[in-house]
């Protein structure tokens, strides 16, 4: 699907993007400017720009790709990257913005006074970051790949020169501009085609989403196979086109038998219209009815898988690095409550759609389910519901926002791991030191997209998730909610559980574990590295009661009472000082 | 009123700068009554009544959150134990999409309403109950 439209759409999105931080660059002028725009934005800013750099690859592209692939399972994607604010809201948001913190770091030294304890979480916060920044270059790459067939490291290597530039001169202040327009921009993008997808589908008589046969070609459709691919063919079919098959050269007409085989890289055939589209050999045996049940995905232990993408989900997002930041923009505890409640809601219409791309996937583009490519369901769809120069301005929004989704989440968490290393890990201050920071943030990932091994955008999200709420988000809640976690409490508690967490991603990542039983373990850790971090945390903490840090009846004054009382715990006179 | 944050100094050209308060919107500090310097000097009752907003927010959140969430969790069990209930059909959307696409939304936005609610009004509770002389 070259197409010139989409081309110019993503190099409209990449210059708007590099204009509006220039403009950025104009007003911000201190180092408090460059970290926290001042903290002057308003709620309705602010949720904006925290939806604006949590909609990220995973959740313009992948959740689409996954529910296509993989049925109602995946529906928890979206329904807990929006249930992890409400779990934020609830437990962490005002507490946190009482307690100051600019990062996650910060908070764990405020509330600890340890340089250990912060030191624990900086280095989970930038491993978190980098698990995070992968997918977002990984789901640049596909794009771009998509709309112009550019190999993969060119989307990855633009995005990240974009951000970082962009971050090096603008700071946060520009960036509080550019997330709260990207929010809007994605959520255009993602719904304006849907409208004409909706409406064709009708047109073309509201064809079934479930009926109980096997996806099947509605044209002859011609189908570029960028990988060694080992599909499954349900019925025999006659495929034309040039190529290799289970290591056979193809040039010309083809019979592929019913059964598995295995397409050589480069390989391009034609499918004939009706016929029954073959699937990757990893993919279930699903028609479009059985594909529409809960467990349609053929994944071993699905209740186990379920659960943990659950627990990883409603409680990683608070241990965010780019999330938490957003909070200390807020003015008080009382505004972060209420741009959290926003938040919501703008989530809550953005996840609307891409189940409705998933499912009309199954009608207009299968063969994506033959070549793998499941990412690109948004991406490919509208050209292909939509006849003429309609289509291709529809893919066209797509594609920008697609991008703009990519620039967003990796603008924000460029910013926070920036300031992580800065104040943590090069100990360089200033203007300079955060600029040097940026580069280095944005360069780590990029080298780690040539290794790693090619999985869905939204499991890899799905990682990084996992080991925020196994390791910060036991930090948070018992910090927050228990004065009797300790120094040694914590930093126990954020190793036990982000460590295993942490490995488990890697191996996942960058070795191929097969069908070992116990590869869900490691591609879903957090059903037992979250209890284990809690747990750990938690009855540490009760053992090392010496250990409790120095004040923290002032601190919890700090963290939990309303800031216009003139409270601050900060010992007698302190409020006649203050009115 | 815009010093850098404490921990990173940075040289900076000559600035005045007026410091009056912490740079919120929230409300200037009112001249403080017993309940606040109860607190602000740690005494006993400073304590009691700093553990008893504390506990308050605790059991709001945690309530909002176990309820939301535990409803939320239930369901690939449902779905598990019994199957034929993902063949039910809500508005033409089968009960799993139904329920997770287009319910779960408001149910949280719902929750999150409440809760914000509530947590402000026990802030409130709190400030009249610190700043009665």
């Amino acid at each position: 699907m070259t197409s010139g439209y989409a081309v110019v759409a993503v190099l409209v999105v990449v210059l708007g993007t590099i204009l509006v931080g220039a403009y950025g660059l104009r007003v911000s002028r201190t180092t408090s400017d460059f970290y926290v725009a001042s903290r002057t934005v308003s709620p309705w800013w602010n949720a904006s720009a925290i939806g604006g750099e949590y909609l990220s690859a995973a959740s313009f592209v992948g959740i689409a790709g996954l529910i296509f692939a993989y049925g109602p399972d995946m529906l928890w994607f979206p329904v807990g990257y929006t249930a992890g604010y409400l779990v934020l809201l609830t437990m962490v948001a005002a507490p946190l913005r009482r307690s100051g913190a600019y990062t996650l770091p910060d908070f764990a030294e405020a509330r600890f006074r340890s340089r250990a304890v912060r030191g624990v979480a900086s280095v989970l916060a930038l491993a978190i970051g980098w698990l995070y920044l992968l997918p977002q270059l990984e789901g640049a790459g596909l794009t771009l790949n998509t709309v112009t067939g550019a190999p993969d490291w060119v989307g990855a290597l633009i995005v990240m020169v974009v951000v970082t530039v962009n971050v090096m001169s603008g700071g946060m202040r520009s960036i509080t501009f550019v997330q709260a327009f990207q929010y809007w921009l994605k959520l255009t993008a993602i719904t304006v085609p849907i409208v004409f997808l909706v409406v064709v589908w009708q047109v073309h008589g509201a064809e079934s989403l479930t009926a109980p046969e096997y996806p099947a070609f509605r044209q002859d459709t011609e189908v570029t196979f960028n990988n060694d691919t080992m599909i499954h063919a349900e019925r025999s079919l006659a495929i034309r086109g040039t190529g290799e098959v289970d290591g056979v050269r193809v040039d010309g007409g083809f019979v592929l038998t019913d059964g598995y085989h295995r397409i050589g890289q480069g390989s391009e055939f034609t499918f004939p219209k009706d016929a029954t589209v073959p699937h990757l050999s990893t993919m279930a045996h699903n028609t479009n009815e059985s594909w529409a049940l809960p467990e349609s995905s053929g994944a071993d232990f699905p209740l186990y898988g379920a659960y943990s993408l659950i627990i990883a989900t409603f409680l990683g997002t608070m241990g965010l690095p780019h999330v938490i930041v957003r909070f200390y923009t807020n003015p008080n505890g009382t505004a972060a409550r209420r741009t959290t409640l926003i938040l919501l809601g703008l989530l809550s219409v953005f996840y609307l759609m891409p189940p409705v791309y998933g499912a009309l996937g199954r009608l207009y583009t299968p063969e994506l389910l033959m070549t793998g490519q499941t990412d690109a369901v948004v991406l490919v769809l509208p050209a292909r519901v939509v006849d003429g120069i309609g289509g291709e301005l529809l893919g066209a929004l797509v594609a920008g926002g697609a991008f703009a989704a990519f620039l967003s989440t990796s603008s924000g968490l460029v910013v926070s791991l920036a300031g992580v290393l800065s104040q943590d890990v090069l100990r360089l201050g200033g203007v300079r030191g955060f600029r040097i920071s940026a580069v280095l943030a944005g360069v780590v990932p990029l080298a780690m997209t040539f290794v790693s091994t090619g999985m869905p955008v939204a499991d890899m999200v799905g990682l990084a998730f996992a080991v925020a709420a196994s390791s910060l988000c036991p930090l948070l809640m018992l910090g927050i909610w228990s004065s009797r976690t300790t120094t040694v409490g914590a930093i126990a508690g954020m190793l036990a559980g982000g460590v295993p967490a942490l490995t488990a991603g890697l191996v996942t990542m960058f070795t191929d574990t097969g069908d070992a039983w116990y590869e869900v373990l490691l591609s879903r850790p957090a059903a037992w590295t979250v209890p284990l971090g809690f747990t750990v945390m938690y009855v540490v903490s009760l053992l090392t009661q010496r250990h409790v840090p120095p004040g923290v009846q002032r601190t919890m004054v700090k963290l939990h009472a309303p800031e216009n009382l003139g409270l601050d715990g900060s010992g007698p006179g302190s409020g006649d000082e203050r009115s | 009123m815009t010093t850098p944050p404490p921990h990173r100094p940075v040289p900076q050209p000559t600035q005045r700068v007026v410091v009056t308060s912490p740079r919120t919107r929230a409300p200037r500090a009112r001249r403080p009554y017993s309940g606040t310097r109860e607190i602000n000097e740690q005494s006993e009752l400073g304590a009691v009544y700093m553990r008893t907003l504390i506990r308050a927010q605790r059991r709001l959140g945690l309530s909002v959150c176990l309820v939301t969430t535990g409803v939320l969790a239930l369901l690939p069990l449902l779905f598990s134990l019994e199957p034929a209930l993902g063949r039910f059909r809500v508005f033409g959307l089968g009960l799993p999409w139904f329920l997770l696409c287009v319910a779960t939304f408001p149910m949280l936005l719902l929750a999150g309403w409440f809760y914000v609610r509530q947590a402000e009004r026990s802030e409130r509770e709190f400030a009249e109950l610190v700043e009665r002389p």
